[in-house]
């Protein structure tokens, strides 16, 4: 048990070093921004579809489960405004990063890990080529460009598949829908969820590439460093999430 | 055969290796070695699996850090030089991995334009002929839109060994440059040192158990056994050695100062003991 909480207090300092080194790496980086752009495709428009499908089921279930609960109290109306809260706020962030560290985080950490266990890494060393600022801080800066994206994408469908079901499906007026939606959802809630999801993009990001950049340099140890990509980043996102969740109803 | 391998050491070597101990947690991989490399010649270093070959690249490369002794590269020590020395040193020095080390995402031509894109600000047409002509010399010219996945082990190899020349290094470091490689590619791969060592005025390090194959190409040649140099001198002088490590490892024979068994107690009584047991 002490062993374990002492691994992991260990690693949360060896991935805290990781991302001084990284953040480093990082400014040079910015200028080739081709790079970059390179690393948004991979990450980004690669785990659209995904992102695309589960959004619409996401609303969707939100449609029929808020018309559920809020035809209890005889208010249904304001489904348009609990669905969109509620993917704005919280779903739209946080299944986007679990999507995330499933599909993109994963393929990072084992481009990344077969990188090093073919040499590539050490090879570009060779060459006088510093791997964190050519290979590491450009999928690094990519994620955490890619994952607010996402997540708008993924709201926007989500919002379509609650209208779906809750006008088309379950007969509520679309002029409610929208109109009490447009009055009670501010600038504030849409903030909450963009810092939500940059900040799940530095961790989901960080955690692939530390993962990745670590890799033990066999067959067996990409696959290792691929789990531990997910685990890390799925707990590590919501317990993140709680804590932003307390700190913005505080603030 | 045990020539003080300081005679050859002076002004004229590229590196210089004195006294090194190099240890790997409790287990000495190097106990005073010596070695020196002459400007213009291929030395090749053999000795069998697990004598510490790919540390001493690790070593000359600033890789790692010796215990003790100093590692010296164009007359600089190694292990004095900070994170941008050693980086300006490896400007200088190209190396050629085991198993090429081409980077997966990019095809052929970007892989050999690598060094120059990250280093040189080229105009694209000089960039492209600099590329091509490397890529003719190790015959590779028409596979320049291939991906590495397509590549053969021996042409991943000579892909590697364009890129390794790209920035026109005067140390090339070739680590295991045969394994695994076909009797065509050893021999392609094998001309390939020697051509481009005579052209271009290379000096060339071989890190190799291929005793035939390096033997055929190598200037002066270093046996490494038990974290010492056990022979060096030209391939005819080693041939010639009487000395029982050098002859197990020349003649490729089981048994020897290496022993075939690993440590273990004795099999009668081993055998005994199951047989009671039963």
């Amino acid at each position: 048990m002490s062993n374990s909480i002492t691994d992991t207090l260990s690693k949360l300092g060896k991935v805290t070093l990781f991302l001084g080194q990284v953040l480093r790496a990082s400014a040079p980086a910015l200028l080739r921004p081709r790079l970059i752009a390179q690393q948004v495709y991979n990450c980004g428009a690669r785990s659209l579809v995904i992102i695309m499908l589960c959004g619409l089921f996401v609303g969707m279930v939100l449609g029929l489960q808020g018309y559920d609960l809020l035809a209890r109290f005889g208010s249904e109306s304001a489904l348009g405004v609990a669905a969109t809260l509620g993917l704005l706020k919280e779903l739209g962030p946080v299944v986007t990063a679990l999507l995330f560290a499933g599909r993109a985080g994963t393929s990072l950490t084992s481009e990344i890990g077969l990188m090093r266990a073919t040499d590539q890494l050490t090879a570009m060393q060779m060459m006088a080529v510093d791997p964190l600022r050519r290979v590491i801080a450009p999928r690094f800066i990519g994620g955490i460009i890619a994952m607010p994206l996402l997540a708008a994408v993924f709201n926007v469908i989500g919002i379509f598949g609650a209208q779906l079901v809750g006008v088309t499906l379950m007969g509520i007026d679309q002029g409610t829908f929208w109109s009490q939606m447009q009055g009670a959802v501010g600038l504030r809630d849409v903030n909450e969820g963009i810092v939500k999801s940059i900040a799940f993009g530095v961790i989901c990001s960080l955690l692939a590439v530390y993962e990745g950049y670590h890799t033990e340099p066999t067959a067996a140890g990409v696959g290792l460093a691929t789990t531990r990509t997910v685990v890390a980043s799925s707990v590590m996102t919501l317990i993140v999430d709680y804590m932003l969740t307390a700190a913005f109803l505080k603030g | 055969m045990a020539a003080d391998p300081r005679d050859t050491s002076g002004p004229n070597s590229v590196v210089d290796v004195r006294d090194v101990h190099y240890l790997a947690g409790k287990h000495a991989i190097f106990s005073g070695l010596n070695l020196s490399v002459q400007r213009g010649s291929i030395t090749a270093v053999m000795g069998p699996s697990g004598t510490g070959k790919t540390t001493l690249l690790r070593l000359i490369t600033g890789q790692v850090q010796p215990a003790s002794g100093t590692v010296e590269v164009f007359g600089q020590d190694v292990a004095t030089l900070d994170h941008k020395g050693v980086f300006a040193l490896r400007k200088r020095v190209g190396m050629l991995f085991q198993n090429g080390a081409l980077l997966t995402d990019l095809d052929v031509f970007e892989n050999v334009a690598f060094p120059v894109r990250e280093h040189t600000k080229l105009p694209e047409p000089l960039l492209q002929t600099l590329v091509v002509s490397k890529l003719q010399a190790v015959g590779l010219r028409g596979a320049a839109h291939l991906m590495p996945q397509q590549l053969s082990g021996g042409m991943a190899r000579r892909v590697a060994l364009a890129r390794a020349i790209v920035m026109d290094p005067e140390v090339l470091i070739y680590d295991e440059p045969f394994v695994g490689l076909d009797p065509i590619s050893m021999g392609v791969v094998c001309r390939l040192i020697r051509q481009l060592n005579d052209a271009l005025g290379i000096t060339s390090i071989v890190v190799s158990h291929d005793v035939q194959e390096v033997g055929s190409i190598a200037d002066q040649s270093y046996i490494i056994a038990g974290g010492k140099v056990i022979a060096s001198g030209s391939s005819e002088q080693l041939q010639h050695s009487t000395e029982p490590a050098v002859r197990q490892f020349l003649q490729g024979e089981a048994d020897g100062p290496v022993p075939f068994h690993y440590p273990a107690g004795d099999y009668h009584q081993q055998l005994l003991q199951l047989v009671r047991k039963s």
